[in-house]
Parts: structure tokens; C-alpha cells; sequence
């Protein structure tokens, strides 16, 4: 217990002068919200504020529209089906090129700069690695250079962004792109953390490059995969700015997320009571993460 | 040790054999041929713009912008952006909106995380448990509150149409990762440097302002760097918050854009490399701050 830190005594008026700027902010713009918006889903909400109650009624409609989530069909569809695409996809080919790219950039002498170039995307606004996007997309052969270079193996355009069924795989390549360099960066570092000793005495006994990397560095990185595991998949869930930015959830609603209905529902068709309700979903779907946080902090020791 | 241990069967221990030779040789063109794919994956797209910002229209509609042949370079579209499409406006507005919404939570952070680290106060620990939980609380639960609060109940100040709702919204939401990240740094401090402080009789605050902050100024200046990058880039918030057009930051203008002429990509190329010229500056000038802050932003 590392309680000790400060005076013996509480010190109750110093507490509540330094606590106080981020306490009142906190209750006033996020804690009292929040509690808004989960009661707020069970009302019409109309205008934003309290009129009819209407029960679980939000929810149902929510869980019944196909746009969100459509499981009736194969394969299943909607805003939330999108979401579980993401997690699936964009978590499992970051990790894994992060850690393609930690091992091997490692062998090499411009190790730094590769894992700069990778790491550019990180500084950079959704909004322009859309843009950047848009342009590689583009089935105009003068603008898009993905479609020039699939050309000149004798491929016809391909509309990646809009097309229903190629669209939201072309949207996770993006993240992907966005993402790598992040994951580079963290498991780099425990890559290197490995004590040498354990891998040098693997190939003095013979253990091929192959054994090395399953039998010992992946194993000794899985705490930070899953970390960053975690990490990703809270990004997905807040994933707002590329959607709305490179295909406004299109075509049609073809490549919508939980955070973009949210933002459409609310925002453009004015439907307080049932926007909430999605920005409830949101939170649920976050509480098992905030939990699993919560522990490992509690178990690491928080005084 | 950077890097040693995995370079050792490249480096270190050379195959005997001339068939052992022409393997390991092999091995290493691989990696390099791997990487060079990455880079030129990685590097490309953003080339792309940077070269096609500086073409004229007629060029960009002719030619791929790979075309080297047809390389004539212009400042127009900079021009044309920044003047005709107020490019120049959103840009001192995007400052208008970062500088606030990283400096108030900044000194609002460390307040609050001094207070966890070193006074002692009842339900220290829940209270900081708590913070922790608030780290993962989505934004869009607070949109409809906030603007209804914004509304109805101080309609005079016109939140919404100054940057009053903005920089508060940023500044709430920044406080739970910004307390955690800075009351892990305060507490690694040495106990009796601010033990004997207050044997000297200095107070709380003079311990925080005299001895705290001075000695955080890497932690401080990671998060800052962090929180300043994630305001400047952020759009949904901006979607939200701001609803006057003459107060948009770049990230909606580049979405008016693209909405209005979302094939004039002069224009676009242009105005999102303006975008990306802040944080590219303070990638490359601050790297390491930088990627500290990110990757204690790793929870966020």
C-alpha cells in the first residue's frame, strides 16, 4: 500500500479546491448526460426533452430495423453486423501486420524509419486519410491508383466505394492503413522486451526461426495483444469520422456504424428518444471493457 | 539493447556453407523486399496528395498524378482554397478551437491528479476508480443533454454559436484520460521531495505550482501534445457542437467540400493537406512526446 502518500492527516479543503474545476465538469457534462441519455431512451424524446414515455418501445424498433442489425439474411447486415465486420477484420490484420512489422523491421538498420512511416497515418485526421482515400478509390483510371495499377494487369475499374458488398471491406482497409503503425509501435516494444538470453539459448538448441517466433515471442506478447486488442475494438465502436467522411454510410446504408446511426437517427431525422437508445448500445457495449479496466487497475494496485 | 536480439541470426552467426550462404542471402532480400512493400504501402497514398494539390485542375483531369511527364506545379489550388473556400478562416478556427480545449484541461488534469497523488482525502481511491470508468463513456451520450442544456437553459449565451459548447464539451471529455495519465506520472515522484516541502511549510498549492508541475513537464507535454492533436483532428465533435459556419474548423470544411464538389479534387487535395500540415510539423518536430502520448492513449 503506497497509501501513505500525503499528510497523515485528510486535508478535506485542499482535496475540494484542487478536485473541484474537474469534479463539477464531470458531473455536469458527463455524468448528468449520461444518466439523461439512458433515461431519455425510454421517452419520445421529442425536441431532446421529456414528454411521452414509451417503455422498451425505442429498443424494439432499434432491434427490428433492418439497417441496424438484419440477421434474417446471408450475410447478415446493418450498422451493428458492420461494427462486428470491423472488429473481426480491422483487429485481427492490425495485430497481425503489427506484428509481422515489429519482427521483421527489427533485423534491419532503418528499423526507425520504417516504423515512422507506418506511424504517419496516427498523427493524421480521419478526415484527411479519407480524403487520401477517396482519391486511391476513385474508379476515374486519371484520379485512382489502386484502379490504375489493377489496369495495368488488364483489371476493369472497380468501384470500391460503391459497391454494397466490396464497400465496407474497402473502409476497414483504411482503418487498417490508419492503424498499423500504432500496433507496430506497442508491440515493437515488447517484442524487445523479450530477455535475450531466452531466445539466444532457444537457437543454440536448435530451434528454428519459425519455432522462436511461435513457441516464444508470441506467447511472451499476448498480454499487450490483447491490450491492444481491447484498445482496437473500442476504437470500432466509436468509429464516426472516416465513415461519415469517405461514404456518409453508403451506398445507400450499406457501410453505416453503431456511432454513425447514432449520429443520423439524432441528428438528422430528429428522433431524440430513439438516438438515445443507440447511444445507450453504445455504453453497454463498452461497460464489459470499463469493467475489465476497472480490475486491472484495482488488481495492479490503485493507492 | 534496440533491436539485437532478433537481428542476431542476420548479423551474428554467418552459415558456413556456401548453400547456407545463398539461403541467408535470400532471407535478407526477403525482409527487404518486405518492408520496401510496406513503405511504398504506407507512403503512396499520402504522396498522391501532396503531389496532386500542387497540379492544376486541367492536369489532374488529363493525367494520373504518377504521370511524371506532365508535372507542372502551381500554388493555385492553395490559393483558391484558402481565399474562395475560406479555408484560411476554418484554419485560425480549428486554433480557436484546439488552443482552449487543450490548455483547460491540461491545467483542470493536473489539479485533479495532484489531489489524487498527494492529498489524502476520504475515498481517494473509489473516486479515481470511478475516473477510470469514465474513460470508455461514448460522447454521443452526452450530445443530446448537452445541447438540450445548451438550449433551454442558457439560451443567452449562445453556446453553440460561439465556441462555448465546443471547448466545453473537449475539455469534459478529456478529463478522465488526462487525470489517469498525469496521477501515474505524479505519483512516481519521490515522496520526500514534497515531504520536505511541507516540512518547510509550504501549502498544497505551492507544492503543486513550485515542485509538481516543474518536474512533469514531459508528462505534461505528451499529454498536451496528445490532447491537441485529438481536438485538431476530431470532427464529430465539431458536427455536434458548432453550428455556426463562419466558426467551422478545417475537418467540416473539408466535409463541405467534398459534399458540395466532391469531384474537385484540386480543391480537396489541397485543403486536406492544410489540414494535415499542423500535425505532420508536430510529428515529426515532437516524436517522441508524441508517441508516448499515444501510447498511454492506449486506453482511451
Amino acid at each position: 500500500m503506497r497509501s501513505a502518500r500525503g499528510p497523515e492527516k485528510p486535508n478535506y479543503l485542499a482535496a475540494i479546491l484542487f478536485l473541484a474545476p474537474a469534479g463539477i465538469l464531470l458531473v455536469v457534462f458527463l455524468l448528468y448526460p449520461a444518466i439523461y441519455t439512458v433515461l431519455l431512451s425510454f421517452n419520445r424524446g421529442r425536441n431532446g426533452v421529456f414528454g411521452e414515455w414509451v417503455g422498451l418501445d425505442n429498443y424494439i424498433r432499434l432491434f427490428s430495423d433492418p439497417d441496424f442489425l438484419n440477421l434474417g439474411t446471408f450475410p447478415p447486415s446493418g450498422a451493428l453486423w458492420n461494427n462486428v465486420l470491423w472488429i473481426v477484420f480491422y483487429t485481427s490484420i492490425v495485430i497481425f501486420l503489427g506484428l509481422i512489422i515489429a519482427v521483421v523491421a527489427a533485423r534491419v538498420r532503418y528499423e526507425s524509419m520504417i516504423k515512422a512511416i507506418v506511424f504517419i497515418p496516427m498523427a493524421i485526421a480521419a478526415t484527411a486519410l479519407a480524403v487520401i482515400w477517396k482519391f486511391v478509390y476513385s474508379p476515374d483510371a486519371n484520379i485512382g491508383l489502386l484502379n490504375a495499377v489493377l489496369g495495368t494487369i488488364g483489371v476493369s475499374p472497380i468501384s470500391w466505394l460503391g459497391d454494397e458488398r466490396i464497400v465496407n471491406f474497402a473502409l476497414i482497409g483504411v482503418g487498417i492503413w490508419g492503424s498499423v503503425g500504432f500496433a507496430t509501435v506497442i508491440l515493437s516494444a515488447a517484442v524487445k522486451s523479450i530477455p535475450a538470453e531466452i531466445i539466444e539459448s532457444a537457437r543454440v538448441e536448435g530451434a528454428s526461426e519459425r519455432q522462436v517466433f511461435f513457441r516464444i515471442i508470441l506467447p511472451m506478447v499476448s498480454l499487450p495483444i490483447s491490450v491492444l486488442a481491447v484498445t482496437l475494438v473500442v476504437n470500432v465502436i466509436k468509429l464516426f469520422d472516416l465513415i461519415y467522411v469517405m461514404t456518409f454510410g453508403g451506398p445507400g446504408k450499406a457501410s453505416r456504424v453503431i456511432a454513425f446511426t447514432m449520429y443520423q437517427q439524432a441528428f438528422q431525422a430528429g428522433q431524440y428518444g430513439y438516438g438515445s437508445a443507440v447511444a445507450v448500445v453504445m455504453l453497454v457495449v463498452l461497460i464489459p471493457i470499463m469493467v475489465f479496466n476497472v480490475r486491472r487497475f484495482r488488481t495492479k494496485a490503485v493507492t | 539493447m534496440s533491436g539485437g536480439v532478433l537481428a542476431e541470426p542476420l548479423a551474428g552467426s554467418r552459415p558456413h556453407t556456401p548453400a547456407g550462404r545463398i539461403v541467408a542471402t535470400l532471407n535478407r532480400s526477403a525482409v527487404h523486399v518486405v518492408l520496401g512493400l510496406i513503405g511504398v504501402v504506407w507512403l503512396v497514398p499520402t504522396i498522391g496528395l501532396f503531389v496532386t494539390s500542387f497540379r492544376p485542375r486541367s492536369d489532374i483531369q488529363a493525367t494520373g498524378w504518377w504521370d511524371i511527364v506532365q508535372l507542372h506545379l502551381t500554388l493555385d489550388n492553395y490559393r483558391q482554397v484558402l481565399e474562395a473556400q475560406g479555408m484560411l478562416q476554418a484554419f485560425v478556427n480549428t486554433v480557436f478551437i484546439a488552443v482552449p480545449s487543450t490548455l483547460l484541461p491540461l491545467a483542470i488534469c493536473a489539479l485533479a491528479a495532484y489531489a489524487f497523488s498527494w492529498i489524502r482525502f476520504p475515498m481517494r481511491d473509489t473516486l479515481f476508480l470511478i475516473v477510470i470508468a469514465f474513460l470508455l463513456v461514448p460522447v454521443q451520450v452526452a450530445f443530446i443533454p448537452l445541447l438540450t442544456m445548451f438550449r433551454d437553459l442558457v439560451p443567452d449565451l449562445q453556446l453553440t454559436r460561439n465556441y462555448g459548447a465546443i471547448w466545453l464539451a473537449h475539455t469534459a471529455f478529456a478529463l478522465p484520460f488526462g487525470i489517469f495519465l498525469l496521477r501515474n506520472f505524479f505519483i512516481t515522484l519521490p515522496p520526500d521531495m514534497i515531504e520536505a516541502a511541507r516540512m518547510d511549510g509550504a501549502g498544497d498549492m505551492k507544492i503543486f505550482s513550485q515542485i509538481i508541475v516543474p518536474v512533469s513537464v514531459p508528462a505534461i507535454a505528451a499529454y498536451g501534445i496528445f490532447q491537441f492533436l485529438w481536438v485538431w483532428n476530431d470532427l464529430l465533435m465539431a458536427l455536434v457542437f458548432v453550428q455556426d459556419s463562419s466558426k467551422f474548423p478545417m475537418t467540416r470544411a473539408i466535409q463541405n467540400l467534398l459534399s458540395q464538389y466532391g469531384t474537385e479534387w484540386h480543391l480537396l487535395a489541397a485543403g486536406a493537406f492544410l489540414l494535415m500540415i499542423v500535425p505532420l510539423i508536430v510529428f515529426f518536430s515532437l516524436q517522441r512526446y508524441f508517441v508516448q502520448g499515444l501510447l498511454a492513449g492506449s486506453i482511451k
